[in-house]
C-alpha cells in the first residue's frame, strides 16, 4: 500500500471518496513513510496512533457520507501552530516542553474538514532562518540531492521540515507560516508549491508570534490544486485575530485551470539583481514565456523601493521579535534558570533557552527599539514600507494583475555553507520574497525547472490583495508548462 | 550607525538576555554588519511619508467588554514550571 503516498492530496480524496483505499490505509502507509525517513529530520514529534485513531473517525464520517472536503487526508504540521495536546515548542528550548490547552484556529479548521494529524515538522528556532539550520532539533536534510553527489543540502526555511516532508511523500501536504518568505523559498528548494496569503485571509490565532505585522499561515503542497484545495480550509475570518479580514472565502479550486488569457503580468526591472545565476535568469524568461503562451501580456514594470525592502524587513521583524518573545521569561511556560532575584531569572532563562541567531534578532530588535534609536530605525523603516506598498500599489493602478518574479536567488545549498559566517549573507535568501511581507500581498511559489545540477528552482507571482485566485489560475498554467518534480532518488528510505 | 561593547551589554541587559564578557566582543561584530547592512535605508526620502500602521486597510474590531472564556486555572498553569497555590511562583520581588 506504500504507493498511496504517491498521491496528491486532489487524487487521493479521489480515491477514498471511490472506495479504492480507506482513510486508515492511507495514513498507515504515510505512519511508515514517516518512521523510514528519520534521516531528514523533517518530523520533530510522530503522532501515528493520534493519526490511525484520526483515520478511522475519517472512515466512519466517509461510510455515512459526511466526509469534509480533507477527510482521511494525513497532514504534517509545522511546529509554530498550537496543537491541543500535543507538544509544540517552535523547535525552540525554551518551550521544548510546552503542551498547548488549545487549537490554532487554522488547524483547528483542517481538522473540522476531516485532516488527519501525521505529527510535528521541523523549523528554524522561532522561525527565524531560511535554512532550518537554526532549530533546536538539527537540521532538515533536503530529500533533493545534486546529480552524482551525496551531500546534504539545507530545505530552506523556515518551514524546511514542512518543504522536506512534502517533497519525500512522508506527509500528503502540510501547514507553514511565512514572516519574510518562510513558505515560498522551502517550496522552491524542494519543488513543491507554497502559498503565503494576503495578511489577513488566514486567522495569526494560536501560532505563536514572530513578527505580527508580516507572519501569515499557508499550504505546501505537491500541486497547485492541492495547495488551493489546503488553502480554502486554513483561511476564513476569526474573531479571536483583530487583523484577520472578514471576507468570505472563495472557491479557490475553481480557479485552478482558469483562464489567464489577458492577463496583465508584470516583470519589475528592479528584481534583476547583481549576482544572479544566469540558470535563475533564464527560469525567470521561461515562465514569462509560459504566460505568453496561456495569452497573458507580460510588461516589464518598476517597483523603484525594491532595494529597501530587505533592511526595513529586519528592523520591522526584528523589532516585533523583541517585543513578541519577551513573553518567554521562565515564569508561565517553559524551562526556568533559577537566579538570585527575578531579573537575573529572566536573563539566565532567556540566554539559555534561546539559540544564538534568536538571542542575535531579539538584541538588534530591542536596539532599534530603544530611547533614542526608535526614529532612525523604526519608524524610518515603517515610513520606507509604506513606499514600497505604493510601489505594488502604482503597479496595480496601471492594470498589473500579477508580478512575476523568481522566489529564490539561488538553488538549495549545503548544510553549513552559509551558516557560519556574516548573517546578512543568510538574509539575502529573503531578497525577493519579503517585499510580499512588507506589502501584505500574496504570493505564491511553483516549481519551473531544474538547475545544471538537478535541483529544482521555483517561480514567484505576486498577486493584488485577496487576489489569490489569480494566482492560483496562473500558477496551473507553470505547472501545465513545466510540469511536476518529484524527487526520483528515495536515498532516505 | 555602530555599537561599542557597553551598548552591547545594555541591550542585552533591556533584552533580558545574560551575555558573558567572550560574548560581547562577538556580538558587537554581528550587531555592527546588521547594522551597517541596514542603514542603507537613509538613502530613501521619507519626507512626507506616513508610517504604515496598518497592512490591510480596515477598522479594528470592536466586541462587547465581557469575560467569555477563562476559569480553568489547571489547564492555564499546567505548563508552569513553577506554580504554588493557582498562581505562578517566582523569587520574592518586593521586599
Amino acid at each position: 500500500m506504500s504507493d498511496l503516498t504517491r498521491l496528491t492530496v486532489t487524487a487521493a480524496r479521489e480515491g477514498l471518496a471511490q472506495g479504492h483505499f480507506t482513510a486508515t490505509e492511507l495514513t498507515r502507509a504515510y505512519v511508515e513513510a514517516v518512521e523510514a525517513a528519520g534521516a531528514l529530520n523533517a518530523f520533530v514529534l510522530a503522532t501515528p496512533e493520534r493519526a490511525l485513531d484520526m483515520a478511522r473517525a475519517s472512515d466512519e464520517r466517509i461510510a455515512k457520507g459526511e466526509a469534509g472536503r480533507l477527510e482521511g487526508i494525513p497532514l504534517g504540521i509545522k511546529d509554530m501552530f498550537a496543537t491541543n495536546g500535543v507538544r509544540t515548542t517552535a523547535c525552540s528550548n525554551i518551550i521544548g516542553n510546552f503542551v498547548p490547552p488549545y487549537e490554532s484556529t487554522v488547524t483547528s479548521q483542517l481538522w473540522r474538514d476531516g485532516a488527519v494529524l501525521l505529527g510535528k515538522l521541523n523549523q528554524d528556532e522561532f522561525a527565524m532562518g531560511s535554512s532550518n539550520e537554526s532549530s533546536a532539533f538539527g537540521p532538515v536534510v533536503n530529500p533533493w540531492r545534486r546529480g552524482g553527489s551525496t551531500q546534504p543540502l539545507v530545505p530552506g526555511g523556515s518551514s524546511g521540515g514542512s518543504a522536506a516532508a512534502v517533497a519525500a511523500h512522508i506527509c500528503a501536504a502540510a501547514a507553514g507560516t511565512d514572516t519574510g518568505g518562510s513558505i515560498r523559498q522551502p517550496a522552491a528548494f524542494t519543488g513543491t508549491v507554497g502559498i503565503k496569503p494576503t495578511y489577513g485571509r488566514c486567522s495569526r490565532w494560536g501560532i505563536i508570534a514572530y513578527a505580527s505585522s508580516l507572519d501569515q499561515a499557508g499550504p505546501i503542497a505537491r500541486s497547485v490544486n492541492d495547495a488551493a484545495l489546503l488553502l480554502g480550509s486554513m483561511a476564513g475570518h476569526d474573531p479571536k485575530d483583530s487583523t484577520s479580514a472578514n471576507l468570505a472565502v472563495p472557491d479557490y479550486e475553481a480557479a485552478v485551470g482558469a483562464s489567464v488569457k489577458g492577463k496583465r503580468i508584470g516583470i519589475p526591472r528592479e528584481y534583476r539583481v547583481e549576482g544572479m545565476s544566469s540558470e535563475i535568469v533564464s527560469l525567470w524568461d521561461k515562465g514569462a514565456q509560459m504566460l505568453r503562451d496561456a495569452g497573458a501580456e507580460v510588461v516589464e514594470i518598476s517597483l523603484p523601493h525594491t532595494k529597501y525592502a530587505l533592511p526595513a524587513y529586519y528592523i520591522v521583524a526584528l523589532a516585533e521579535a523583541s517585543s513578541n518573545l519577551a513573553r518567554y521569561d521562565g515564569v508561565r511556560y517553559g524551562e526556568r534558570v533559577p537566579g538570585r532575584d527575578i531579573a537575573e531569572l529572566y536573563e539566565k532563562t532567556r540566554a539559555s533557552g534561546f539559540g544564538a541567531e534568536v538571542r542575535r534578532r531579539i538584541m538588534i530588535g530591542t536596539y532599534v527599539l530603544s530611547a533614542g534609536y526608535y526614529d532612525a530605525y523604526y519608524l524610518k523603516a515603517q515610513k520606507v514600507r509604506t513606499l514600497i506598498k505604493r510601489d505594488f500599489e502604482n503597479a496595480f493602478a496601471e492594470g498589473i494583475d500579477a508580478v512575476l518574479a523568481p522566489a529564490t536567488p539561488s538553488a538549495a545549498f549545503g548544510i553549513g555553507e552559509k551558516s557560519s559566517g556574516d548573517p546578512v549573507e543568510m538574509y539575502l535568501q529573503d531578497v525577493f520574497t519579503v517585499t510580499l511581507n512588507m506589502a501584505g500581498l500574496p504570493g505564491i511559489a511553483v516549481p519551473a525547472g531544474l538547475s545544471s545540477e538537478g535541483l529544482p528552482l521555483g517561480l514567484q507571482l505576486i498577486g493584488r490583495p485577496f487576489g489569490e485566485e489569480s494566482l492560483f489560475s496562473l500558477a496551473q498554467v507553470i505547472e501545465d508548462a513545466a510540469g511536476r518534480f518529484d524527487v526520483t532518488d528515495k536515498w532516505w528510505r | 550607525m555602530s555599537v561599542d561593547q557597553a551598548t552591547v551589554r545594555r541591550v542585552a541587559h533591556l533584552a533580558r538576555i545574560a551575555v558573558t564578557e567572550d560574548e560581547v566582543a562577538h556580538l558587537q561584530g554581528e550587531l555592527n554588519a546588521i547594522l551597517a547592512f541596514v542603514d542603507e535605508l537613509g538613502e530613501v526620502d521619507t519626507t512626507d511619508v506616513e508610517p504604515m500602521t496598518s497592512v490591510i486597510p480596515m477598522q479594528l474590531p470592536l466586541r462587547a467588554d465581557v469575560v467569555d472564556d477563562g476559569f480553568y486555572p489547571d489547564r492555564v498553569l499546567a505548563n508552569a514550571p513553577l506554580a504554588e497555590d493557582g498562581f505562578f511562583a517566582v523569587p520574592k520581588v518586593v521586599e
